[in-house]
């Protein structure tokens, strides 16, 4: 996709334009519609932080204070179950126990399984499609791209009856299974590099007498790390963020992802209104993985959202 | 899965299908490979046929059947095609999604669009960038959370604001007029970036040198992002709304950890109903009846789309 062009044409693009000219009035109007587009984009997470660092119970007595009310690290006590469950209620929070670290287990176990399933798969898919000759290929590409037509509730039905029939729900093969084999998707994102390869270091492994598994592994592979990193941080995210099939085959505690739990988790409302500390420091923790992830490797994020045939 | 726009962290595809097939083309296939080709693919083509294809005709058969989830799925024919019809509700779920679309369609495009053009026009930043991009990768469910905080009717900072302006506090998700504009404002919160920065690559592909050349002819920045930027950028701009529409009709996770498609009917979108009617009342063929309902609108959305906005063909030959 366009990760692999992207950075040149950016480049090409960057060549600074009005500098050393004067400072004008519509730039700055500019640069201050930007600022506050990037605040509303950000400052729901402050307020997150802030509210998750607060009593539940004095955040009625100061709904609008910038700062964290009574600065307390209870939340996150009482999320992780660390706190005793009197400790939890007198902060507000309802003192049942919240099996967190289960929770966040699971997300780790699906969303690191369907991942790893899936490009891997899919490299191999993908690899065919690129490199190898043979009758129908283009057919069969074509059949694959076109289930990116179909919305996914219209296939989540009836898988949910072939996983139920299967005896699965409630297990991790049942959550992981509809992703693990493949997405048109990662095929077509691999796909697309795999074509960019050059086929004359291939050529020469063959001289060599490699057959196809072997250039795929030491060749085709390493020479991928790249796109390959990106699209396992992509699906990774996709796969920590999905709601609705865990909501129908994984609502069981022994599979219940952090999405799934964090629903839960907010309408266990002690006094008629949610522990929203808790509930903040939930959440936080939860999406905690994401952004580490995204810190990390965020240039590659960033870089492989745009369109790859467009010109 | 699904839910605001466009829910998964994917560079768009939509515009490679033909490019890439042809590409596929150039050296004619020969047998040679079909016994390993074979190999590599089966696993991805397992995939395929049980969980794409499979399922794809079982949901057109289903939707044909009476099926509790317990016992076997009776064929009926068309009877809940002609009961959908007739259900008030299924009408009552396909105004409200609609509702919803509109206003987050609009909203989020609008935003996109400004956002896209500013980075475009001020900083090429990746920084600025992946600052933009970071509410998209939160889920649906941690971004209505957020919301659902802020906009507590008794302590959420938004009502606060409202009340130190003088104004009187608002239910946002309690209101049966709020519901559904509050839940298409929080998914613009969560989309717009992404949409931004679909919208920033289509805009990279305008070259400099035609602002340049319009700003040496005395055009200002606002005659150019009209006479420009707005025409050279509808193709991309065409391909993102039909990514965005299509996903903004499955809104789901939203709806679901916060109003429950409350109060009364006012947020209960097509896919809330689907999954009620399906896995609450038991009614699973019904449910396959309303989403071979969801599934032919959004083809047809997209298709009218595509023809109408003649997305494909660029002005700049």
């Amino acid at each position: 996709m366009a990760t692999a062009t992207a950075p040149s044409r950016v480049a090409a693009a960057t060549e600074p334009r009005t500098k050393g000219k004067r400072i004008n009035l519509g730039r700055a109007a500019a640069w201050a519609a930007m600022i506050i587009l990037i605040l509303i984009t950000l400052f729901p997470f402050y307020w997150m932080l802030r509210t998750a660092f607060s009593t539940t119970k004095s955040l009625f007595t100061d709904p609008a204070s910038l700062l964290p009310v009574d600065f307390t690290t209870g939340a996150f006590q009482r999320v992780l179950g660390l706190a005793t469950p009197a400790e939890a209620q007198a902060e507000g929070g309802s003192g049942a126990a919240v099996n967190f670290w289960l929770y966040l287990r699971n997300s780790v176990v699906f969303a690191t399984l369907a991942t790893a399933g899936q490009v891997f798969f899919c490299a191999l898919a993908a690899y065919a499609f690129a490199r190898l000759r043979w009758p129908g290929r283009n057919i069969v590409f074509f059949l694959f791209l076109t289930a990116l037509m179909v919305p996914p509730i219209f296939t989540m039905l009836p898988n949910f009856i072939l996983i139920k029939n299967l005896g699965l729900i409630n297990t991790f093969p049942g959550l992981i299974l509809p992703y693990f084999l493949m997405t048109p998707f990662a095929i077509f994102f691999l796909r697309q590099f795999f074509l960019g390869i050059s086929r004359e270091i291939e050529e020469a492994a063959k001289l060599d007498g490699a057959g196809h598994w072997r250039i795929f592994f030491r060749i085709v592979l390493p020479m991928s790390t790249a796109p390959m990193v990106t699209l396992f941080i992509l699906t990774f995210i996709n796969m920590w963020n999905e709601y609705f099939w865990p909501l129908l085959v994984g609502g069981g505690e022994n599979v219940r992802v952090l999405t799934l739990a964090i629903g839960i988790f907010r309408s266990q409302t002690p006094q008629g209104s949610p522990d929203w500390a808790g509930l903040m420091a939930a959440v936080l923790i939860a999406a905690l993985p994401i952004l580490i992830l995204f810190f990390a490797f965020a240039k590659k994020v960033v870089n492989s959202i745009g369109f790859s045939g467009l010109k | 899965m699904s839910s605001g726009a466009v829910d998964t962290v994917e560079p768009v595809v939509a515009a490679d299908f033909k490019r890439s097939a042809v590409r596929g083309t150039d050296k004619p296939p020969g047998r040679g490979d079909l016994g390993i080709a074979l190999i590599f693919i089966l696993p991805a083509l397992i995939g395929f046929l049980v969980f794409y294809v499979y399922p794809f005709f079982r949901g057109f058969y289903f939707s044909m059947t009476r099926y509790n989830l317990l016992g076997t799925p009776q064929f009926i024919g068309l009877d809940n095609f002609t009961r959908l019809f007739q259900d008030p509700l299924f009408w009552n779920a396909l105004l409200v999604t609609v509702e919803y679309v509109l206003i987050n369609i609009v909203l989020q495009t609008i935003l996109a669009v400004a956002i896209a053009v500013l980075m475009h026009r001020l900083t090429q930043s990746t920084v600025i960038r992946g600052l933009i991009l970071l509410p998209f990768l939160i889920s649906n469910v941690i971004a209505a959370m957020l919301w659902f905080w802020m906009l507590d009717y008794q302590i959420g900072l938004v009502n606060e604001f409202i009340s130190f302006l003088g104004l009187d506090r608002i239910a946002f998700f309690g209101d049966s007029a709020w519901a559904i504009p509050t839940i298409a404002i929080v998914n613009v919160w969560r989309h717009m970036g992404y949409t931004a920065l679909l919208v920033f690559a289509g805009l990279q592909m305008i070259p400099h040198y035609v602002y340049e050349a319009a700003s040496v002819d005395g055009s200002t920045e606002w005659k150019s992002f009209w006479r420009i930027t707005m025409p050279l950028l509808r193709p991309v701009l065409a391909l993102v709304l039909v990514i965005t529409v299509t996903g903004s009709f499955q809104v789901f996770d939203t709806v679901a950890v916060t109003t429950r498609g409350g109060p009364g009917n006012a947020s209960r979108v097509i896919q809330y109903y689907i999954y009620q009617k399906g896995f609450t009342e038991g009614q699973f063929g019904y449910a396959s009846a309303l989403s071979v309902i969801l599934f032919i609108i959004l083809a047809t959305v997209a298709l009218i789309q595509l023809r109408m906005l003649r997305a494909g063909e660029s002005d700049l030959a």
